[in-house]
């Protein structure tokens, strides 16, 4: 099997193709982050809502290759209903994972794990993390 | 049509298979340029312009050798070249330079297809002085016409900032009409020619451009050097950006006068090696001659548009394009997905917006992918990169894309 033919596997196609929690609200409860990648033009918002320390919601808007926009979904899915503590450490261990560094491997990063396959592909890893990024964002 | 074969000539190959198509971006680095760097390090590694001994005035000599080899090779004076980091800070420095000659009333016009370093400079130019930043009108493919540019030309047109091949369509501009046009209004012309000045003789006194620009690094030389040409009379009446060792002529306590140009703007070391490294560069392009390369592109670009044409599922974004530049993409794929196909087939191209987002917007895509040719490209680099193409467009389909 090519290496890319395991970076493009069906959890990301699934979530390309049918993305989870997509589209902004126009809430002030909600907390926003956008980023950008110049180079290449993805384009990602995050919105995340908290009530009494746990992530009750998130949201997710932007344009990008289908590593970027199926990360967002992922992360929509993996995170809501953890608490801020919680999904803060799994969305570090996330971008530690991607990075190639030491990171919690008792974490069930349920579809996340797909995205393992990226590290193959060092000019790609940033598609697959500004999703995140902009989570912690969110957080801040 | 006899394609040329030079890949023996560039190091690179030889690290392994290879097809590279990202020359607008950077062109690769013949032995001969690399020799020739290594060749001033280890034999003269001194400055110019200063040393009275013997191994700096032979450094000098060699460095003002390749000024005026690099100024014949536009059919410019020797004392019209300013060599600066590249073309992107040369058409920065220009802009800046040309500023006080600006009013509110002024109009400079410029276009959607220009790189963002012809672009940006003089909308912070028109953002400072008030001046009117005007756009040409593009035609449908995006091309610029003679008569689109006379439709926005008139009496207030101070500056004109074109490119002489667009990026990312590569488009040819009829350049010769639209300067003699602007020259008629009074206005000045810059030229940013670092997607021509690598690919065809270019002669800015038949141009009669008033200022052009230029990258090493497109052209088989190093990174970190290019040109800004300007005609004398204009470099004369430019007060310099940055100030320095080398291009004082006499200090003062409280004022300073400035050398002659080009030396008024080349203050502190300059890149000797560099400038050394990109004479030698065009010495093997003056070699292998301007009109063949020209030619072999021409062919290539020829060749691989008709492959690309008869595929089905890829969209080509300028079908007329004259040059070796060819924008395209996979209907519904990413080109940031695509791109990563190719690299697993050792096969360079570019993806994003070619720092052209203008031209984006124009297309109405997020990015393209783009194939772009030179003189050490082949046939079968073109087969390469359709089969690659083909494979990569089956395998995004298959995958549910």
């Amino acid at each position: 099997m090519k290496k890319i033919e395991q970076l493009y596997r069906q959890i990301i196609m699934d979530h390309y193709k049918n993305p989870r929690n997509k589209g902004l609200k126009d809430d002030e409860h909600y907390v926003s982050d956008h980023i950008k990648n110049p180079s290449c033009g993805d384009d990602i918002t995050i919105q995340t809502h908290v009530e009494d320390g746990i992530v009750t919601d998130i949201r997710h808007q932007g344009s990008g290759c289908s590593i970027c926009c199926s990360s967002a979904s992922v992360l929509s899915e993996l995170l809501k209903g953890k608490t801020v503590q919680r999904a803060e450490y799994i969305a570090e261990n996330y971008l530690l994972m991607l990075m190639d560094k030491d990171y919690d491997q008792s974490i069930d990063f349920e579809d996340a794990v797909a995205f393992q396959g990226v590290k193959q592909f060092p000019a790609r890893i940033k598609c697959a993390t500004i999703a995140f990024k902009a989570f912690q964002n969110t957080l801040k | 049509m006899n394609f040329l074969n030079l890949k023996k000539d560039f190091p690179v190959f030889e690290q392994g298979p290879l097809v590279y198509l990202d020359t607008a971006a950077s062109s690769l680095t013949p032995t001969t340029v690399i020799d020739t760097m290594n060749e001033y390090y280890r034999t003269m590694p001194v400055n110019v312009h200063r040393g009275v001994y013997q191994m700096s005035y032979e450094a000098t000599k060699k460095y003002e050798s390749a000024r005026d080899n690099i100024a014949e090779f536009i059919h410019a004076e020797d004392e019209e070249i300013v060599f600066t980091r590249g073309a992107s800070s040369a058409l920065n420095m220009l802009a800046r330079m040309y500023e006080p000659y600006i009013e509110e009333t002024d109009e400079i016009i410029v276009s959607e297809i220009e790189h963002h370093s012809h672009l940006l400079p003089w909308q912070q130019v028109a953002k400072r002085t008030g001046a009117k930043l005007v756009y040409v009108p593009l035609t449908k493919e995006g091309r610029i016409t003679v008569d689109n540019f006379k439709s926005v030309l008139n009496s207030s047109t101070k500056v004109v900032a074109l490119t002489a091949v667009s990026n990312v369509l590569g488009y040819r501009t009829p350049l010769k009409e639209i300067i003699k046009l602007a020259h008629e209004k009074g206005a000045v012309v810059s030229v940013d020619a670092a997607q021509s000045v690598p690919h065809e003789k270019v002669d800015v006194k038949g141009l009669d451009c008033d200022f052009l620009a230029f990258s090493g690094h497109k052209m088989l030389g190093p990174t970190g050097v290019g040109v800004l040409y300007g005609k004398k009379a204009w470099l004369d009446a430019f007060e310099p950006l940055e100030f320095g060792g080398d291009m004082v002529d006499y200090t003062y306590k409280e004022n300073a006068t400035w050398k002659d140009a080009p030396y008024k703007f080349e203050t502190g070391t300059p890149p000797i090696a560099e400038v050394l490294g990109l004479s030698e560069a065009i010495n093997y392009l003056k070699n292998v001659g301007m009109d063949a390369i020209k030619a072999h592109e021409e062919s290539l670009q020829t060749y691989a548009m008709k492959r690309l044409e008869a595929l089905e599922g890829v969209s080509v974004y300028n079908h007329t394009s004259e040059t070796g530049i060819i924008a395209f993409n996979i209907d519904d794929v990413h080109p940031h997905d695509a791109v990563t196909f190719f690299d697993e087939d050792n096969i360079a191209l570019r993806a994003g917006h070619h720092c052209a987002q203008l031209v984006m917007a124009f297309l109405n895509v997020a990015a393209t992918l783009r194939v772009s040719f030179y003189l050490y490209n082949s046939k079968d680099d073109v087969d390469a990169f359709i089969e690659s193409l083909k494979n990569a467009r089956n395998f995004f389909t298959s995958v549910g894309f």
